[in-house]
């Protein structure tokens, strides 16, 4: 037994093993901050559950009477149930490499922030009783808790390539979704998916996670930029002197991605890491609940 | 080539510096090498153009920066030696021999002499020169050899601790051959006979240069007593202007430890070559004195080292009436032993065992007759230089010595009977001591009016007397006398030793006339026919520089040779043990006088001050070094990379400084908070919340112990198996969780220790049921995994008759918010029985170094901040009564920690009682 005690592998594994997946644990914990005072839908309307008995009214017909309840008081009343219309919401999280990165170590991945507002906004939603999935069909929208931490093991997988574009296959017509990438790379094929989604009927949010760094561009002097999956760089010579430039050219991104929800109908925010992500799911969440096209 | 006082080796190296300009301006166009920076947004900044094709220049201070280094690089390599030997000078051939004095006088500026020698040898050795050494002080013939061998001789060479004496030099002139060199002279400033004739044979040699030291020669001659004072003497060579020393004593303190006793300070006046001083110091303290020594001066003969002749005297002490078993007070001998004990040697036994001893003094208290041959020897003992001192008292005066003539060993004739004043029965007030007469030796002493003599024996009027009073009453009647036998003497005091006939012995002038008497009676040193025939063994030797060295394997030294002959390598300055005493030869003796050597004005005299060659060319390259070190950090600066290697360093920096003392402190700090009261301690799981419920636990059980036991803990104390010792505590709550981590090899090691050590581990699975299946559970798997490697006994499962049962509360089982059955403990011994009668066994002594159960008895116990229970147990009043005995069963634990088997021990009670006869 001794050299088990030895062995430092084990007490690691151990330590490894009994943590929960973080990210499922944060976006939990994240997730419970939102959840006061939005859950179900507070409204009778058609579903399983019980929801109140009221007095009959005129108009309500006969077969509508719940005679259980009526035959214990001289007044009919009618049963009525919850409004229970589960939505189906379809996320997709950008993989690509581009966004595995930080501009500092007190910062998180533009990655991690995407997953963790994705997941938090998956538990709110599955709380309130929507069904949740990943677009591109990997993982069609489901009910539970299980959906969730099947939801946290696909948001797990990355993808080597720089930029990624969504994969809007699968899409359930008037569902909606919630795209989140740093949109970064080709807008062309944002813009097909959005139409094909738009004429499907699918309303959604296009959220944009961006590292400080981005924003700022603090670089100045001889500097090669090179992508994070290393297939593109750029070599300037005063790197100080691009920064207007550049600025200018992030702003115009951001403008052509609020033309791009406008013209669909879809709704567009923007958040930098060095936020908190619970203002931003606060956002989500609002943009989310506010219904198509809000 | 020399530029002031630097000059170059390589001098044409430097028209290096013409091509600086040259490389200002290539520095200048290259450009910083590019950063490479990951940048996901590279997308939107592909196709900007730089508007201004010239990159960012590398900034002028840094330009200048890497000047400076390459500067500092060509200077350096072209050799620059600060205070270069004059080439153009003649430099001188052949053969060199420096002969040193090498004596104690030469030891004062040694370090500075061998730099010297070091410095001249390193020079023969650059210019091919044969060199020799040579040491006045113990001549050995000058062998020529290459300087650069002799150079590793140097640091080697010490001072002798006696001077260089007119043979040395005889011996010195025969030793130096017939070929030509020259010479260098390191003197050490004394003048000696023999000087000139060896002048002349070196300078028949070749030239003759002197080198002396400015520094003036200070010595000390041996101290000597007189008045009970230390006269102290030190001389100088040269007269020369005022000059303050102080001479420190060096000696024991009463702890053994070597340490500056006094220190007396002498002014040397102008003109002067002597200076004196008078040092007082406490009897006591002289005696533990070893050596004086002018302070500062690292030579042999600013030593003077002490022997017996400062030592504490050796006190016979003989009462007459030493049958009598009465109260100590009242001993004859009492006030005595109180005033001699700090400053004298005592003896005592019968008069005749004593003598042998040779005791520097004797007293007789009260001893009226003495046997012929007691008289005899002690007149032989007196008349050597023995002090003999008497005191009379009722015996004297009731016997018939020295009444109708003079006692050899009393001072005076005495009339019958003594007298009294004072007393009931007679008129008259008790006498007080008149002042002592000049020429008395207590002379200047201090009468207190409190002394007063109410009786005492009384002198015949003699032709004698008058010269042999020391000491008198008011009225004129003689209290102490004296007379000289041969080289001793006798003293009579008229009274007795103790209080009976005065007060004398009460007061402080008492033990000062004792001091004044027996214990300044200085030890004279030996003649030479008392040394003859005699060797005497050194014990501790003086080097050179005044060190004490010890004596190791040095032969012993004929007594004759000891006081006379010349110091030498055979008879070294020292401290050396004879017969009986010690003696100490010092470098300087009482009559030595120093005076300086006269040089003939011929002969080229010089200091010892040689501005040393400095070669610069190493301090240059570390300088360029450190600048290119400097642009290193600041390139990094520039190109944004140094905050990594600024925090490599900061973080290494804290390492090294900040955390490890701060961590250290921390320590301290816990294991104070742990050991000023008694700590309960949990072990730290890392779940919080098991934790939580732990330290609630132990809080609870702490506050239950608070109101029912004298046991009074303080807050309990959480406990990480990897950090922090586990020694204070006596027991460790253990909660288990499925998932808790194994801990390390060395949390392992520390774990078996405690068991090892008395300490109790109090493993809960908290799942009800593990203590009866093992691995069931969960929990009880963990256990089993947790505690494979503890050094744990046998188990069993608790038996009703355990000493846990019963150490508080009489208990039958042991609820935690579980009720399970079996709570497992060390296992009895195979041979424990119960005594017939007994109600239990004798069962192991000691404490269970383990308690294994899953009843989850920290939430049982667990209270929050206002005291109320955490978790609810069981229901109802049931309920609360498990909890109670859970409760009972944490009192017993701890109880059985800190009292061990204690409750057990009452098996025998029964027998104790029986024993007792109750």
């Amino acid at each position: 037994m001794a050299d088990l005690a030895l062995n430092p592998l084990r007490p690691r594994a151990e330590a490894e093993a009994s943590r929960l997946p973080p990210l499922l644990a944060q976006a939990e914990l994240l997730a419970r901050t939102v959840l006061l005072g939005e859950h179900g839908r507070r409204r009778a309307g058609a579903g399983d559950d019980f929801w109140q008995y009221r007095p009959v009214q005129p108009g309500d017909s006969r077969r509508m009477i719940d005679w259980r309840r009526s035959g214990r008081s001289d007044v009919q009343f009618v049963r009525q149930r919850e409004w229970q219309i589960a939505q189906s919401v379809m996320l997709w999280v950008d993989p690509a490499a581009s966004m595995r990165f930080a501009s500092d170590k007190s910062l998180p991945d533009k990655a991690d922030r995407a997953r963790l507002l994705a997941l938090a906004v998956a538990i709110l939603l599955v709380r309130g009783g929507e069904r949740v999935g990943l677009t591109g069909g990997s993982l069609p929208p489901r009910r539970g808790e299980v959906q969730v931490a099947r939801l946290a093991e696909a948001l797990m997988r990355e993808s080597a390539e720089d930029y990624a574009s969504p994969d809007m296959s699968g899409l359930i017509p008037h569902g909606r979704a919630l795209l989140i990438s740093d949109f970064m790379g080709d807008l062309v094929p944002l813009r097909d998916a959005l139409t094909a989604a738009a004429d499907r009927g699918v309303r959604g949010l296009l959220y944009q996670v961006l590292d400080p760094a981005e924003e700022a561009f603090p670089y100045t002097g001889r500097t090669i930029f090179e992508s994070v999956g290393g297939t593109l760089a750029h070599e300037t010579l005063k790197a100080g002197d691009l920064r207007a430039r550049y600025l200018e050219r992030l702003a115009e991104r951001k403008d052509a991605l609020g033309a791009l929800c406008h013209a669909t109908g879809w709704r567009y925010g923007c958040h930098h890491t060095g936020e908190s992500a619970q203002s931003a799911l606060l956002w989500l969440h609002g943009a989310m609940a506010g219904g198509p096209g809000a | 080539m020399i530029l002031g006082p630097i000059g170059f080796a390589v001098p044409w190296l430097l028209w290096g510096l013409v091509a600086l300009p040259i490389l200002w301006i290539i520095l200048r166009a290259v450009p910083p090498a590019p950063i490479r920076r990951r940048f996901p947004a590279v997308a939107l900044l592909l196709g900007l153009r730089d508007e201004d094709h010239v990159s960012d220049r590398t900034p002028w201070w840094l330009l200048l920066l890497r000047m400076l280094a390459v500067a500092a690089v060509i200077v350096g390599l072209a050799g620059p030696v600060l205070n270069p030997r004059d080439e153009g000078a003649a430099r001188a051939t052949g053969p060199l021999l420096i002969l040193m004095d090498g004596s104690w006088a030469s030891a004062r500026d040694w370090a500075a002499q061998t730099a010297v020698i070091d410095a001249m040898l390193a020079e023969a050795g650059r210019d091919g020169r044969p060199a020799a050494l040579m040491q006045l002080s113990d001549p050995q013939a000058p062998v020529f050899q290459a300087a650069d061998s002799l150079r590793a001789r140097v640091p080697g060479l010490i001072p002798a601790p006696w001077p260089v004496t007119p043979e040395g030099m005889a011996r010195a002139v025969d030793l130096l051959g017939e070929s030509q060199f020259e010479t260098r002279w390191f003197s050490d400033g004394l003048a000696g006979e023999g000087r000139a004739p060896l002048l002349e044979a070196l300078e028949a040699r070749g030239p003759v240069t002197v080198h002396e030291s400015p520094r003036p020669v200070l010595a000390l001659t041996p101290p000597t007593l007189e008045d009970g004072q230390i006269q102290l003497r030190a001389l100088r060579a040269v007269p020369g202007p005022v000059r303050e020393i102080a001479v420190n004593a060096h000696g024991l303190d009463p702890a053994g430890v070597s340490r500056v006793l006094a220190t007396l300070p002498m002014t040397f006046d102008e003109g002067v070559v002597e200076a004196r001083g008078a040092l007082s110091l406490p009897p006591e303290l002289r005696a533990r004195v070893t050596r004086f020594e002018i302070a500062g001066e690292a030579q042999a003969g600013a030593v003077s080292l002490t022997d017996d002749g400062l030592k504490r005297r050796e006190v016979a002490l003989i009462a007459g009436r030493d049958d009598r078993e009465g109260l100590e007070l009242l001993s004859p001998l009492h006030y005595l032993e109180q005033a001699l004990s700090p400053t004298a040697d005592l003896l005592e036994g019968g008069l005749m065992d004593v003598l042998p001893a040779n005791p520097d003094v004797i007293v007789l208290a009260d001893v009226a007759t003495l046997s012929g041959a007691e008289q005899a020897a002690l007149l032989d003992w007196a008349d050597k230089g023995g002090m003999l001192l008497r005191f009379a008292g009722p015996r004297v005066a009731a016997s018939d010595v020295s009444r109708s003539e003079e006692d050899p060993l009393m001072p005076v004739r005495l009339r019958a009977g003594g007298r009294t004043v004072g007393g009931a029965m007679s008129w008259g007030e008790p006498k007080t001591l008149a002042p002592f007469i000049e020429g008395s030796p207590f002379q200047g002493l201090a009468i207190p009016g409190d002394v007063t003599v109410s009786a005492q024996v009384m002198a015949q009027p003699d032709p004698t007397l008058a010269d042999r009073v020391i000491a008198q009453l008011s009225d004129g009647t003689p209290l102490v006398t004296r007379k000289r036998i041969g080289a001793g003497q006798v003293v009579l005091f008229h009274v007795t030793a103790n209080a009976e006939w005065s007060s004398l012995p009460l007061s402080g002038l008492f033990v000062q006339m004792l001091e004044r008497l027996a214990v300044s009676s200085a030890m004279a040193p030996p003649d030479a026919g008392e040394l003859a025939g005699t060797t005497w063994q050194p014990l501790a030797v003086l080097d050179g520089f005044g060190r004490l060295d010890e004596a190791d394997t040095r032969p012993g030294v004929a007594g004759e040779r000891l006081l006379s002959a010349p110091l030498g390598p055979d008879l070294w300055p020292g401290l050396y043990e004879g017969p009986e005493r010690s003696l100490a030869r010092n470098v300087i003796a009482a009559d030595t006088t120093l005076s300086p050597v006269v040089w003939p004005a011929r002969v080229a005299v010089e200091g010892l001050e040689r501005a040393p060659e400095t070669p610069l060319g190493g301090w240059l390259l570390a300088a360029a070094l450190m600048l290119l070190t400097a642009d290193i950090l600041a390139s990094l600066a520039l190109s944004g990379r140094l905050w990594p290697a600024r925090a490599v360093a900061m973080l290494a920096l804290a390492l090294s400084l900040g955390l490890a003392p701060e961590a250290r402190a921390q320590d301290d700090a816990r294991a104070l908070l742990a050991t000023e009261e008694l700590a309960l301690a949990h072990v730290v799981t890392g779940d919080a919340r098991l934790d939580d419920t732990a330290r609630a636990g132990l809080r609870g059980l702490g506050q239950v112990l608070n109101f029912r036991t004298s046991v009074e803990p303080a807050e309990p104390i959480a406990v990480d198996l990897e950090r922090d010792d586990l020694t204070f505590f006596p027991i460790l709550y253990w909660p288990i969780s499925a998932d808790q981590p194994t801990p390390s090899a060395e949390a392992y090691v520390k774990l078996n220790d405690y068991l090892r050590n008395g300490g109790l581990i109090l493993f809960d699975t908290r799942d009800a049921d593990v203590a009866g299946f093992g691995a069931a559970t969960p929990n009880g798997a963990r256990l089993q995994r947790i505690a494979a490697p503890l050094d744990i006994p046998p188990l069993e499962p608790l038996p009703e008759d355990h000493v846990l049962t019963r150490t508080f509360y009489l208990l039958t089982d042991f609820p935690g918010r579980h009720s399970g059955r079996a709570v497992w403990v060390e296992a009895a011994p195979p041979d424990a029985e119960q005594i017939e009668g007994m109600p239990f066994r004798n069962l192991n002594d000691g404490v269970t170094p383990v308690v294994i159960g899953g009843n989850d008895w920290a939430a049982a116990w667990a209270v929050n901040e206002r005291g109320d229970p955490m978790f609810p147990v069981g229901r109802g009043y049931a309920g609360e009564r498990q909890r109670e005995l859970a409760y009972r069963f944490g009192v017993n634990l701890v109880m059985h920690v800190l009292t061990g088997n204690y409750k057990s021990d009452q098996v025998h009670v029964p027998a104790l009682l029986d024993r007792l006869g109750q």
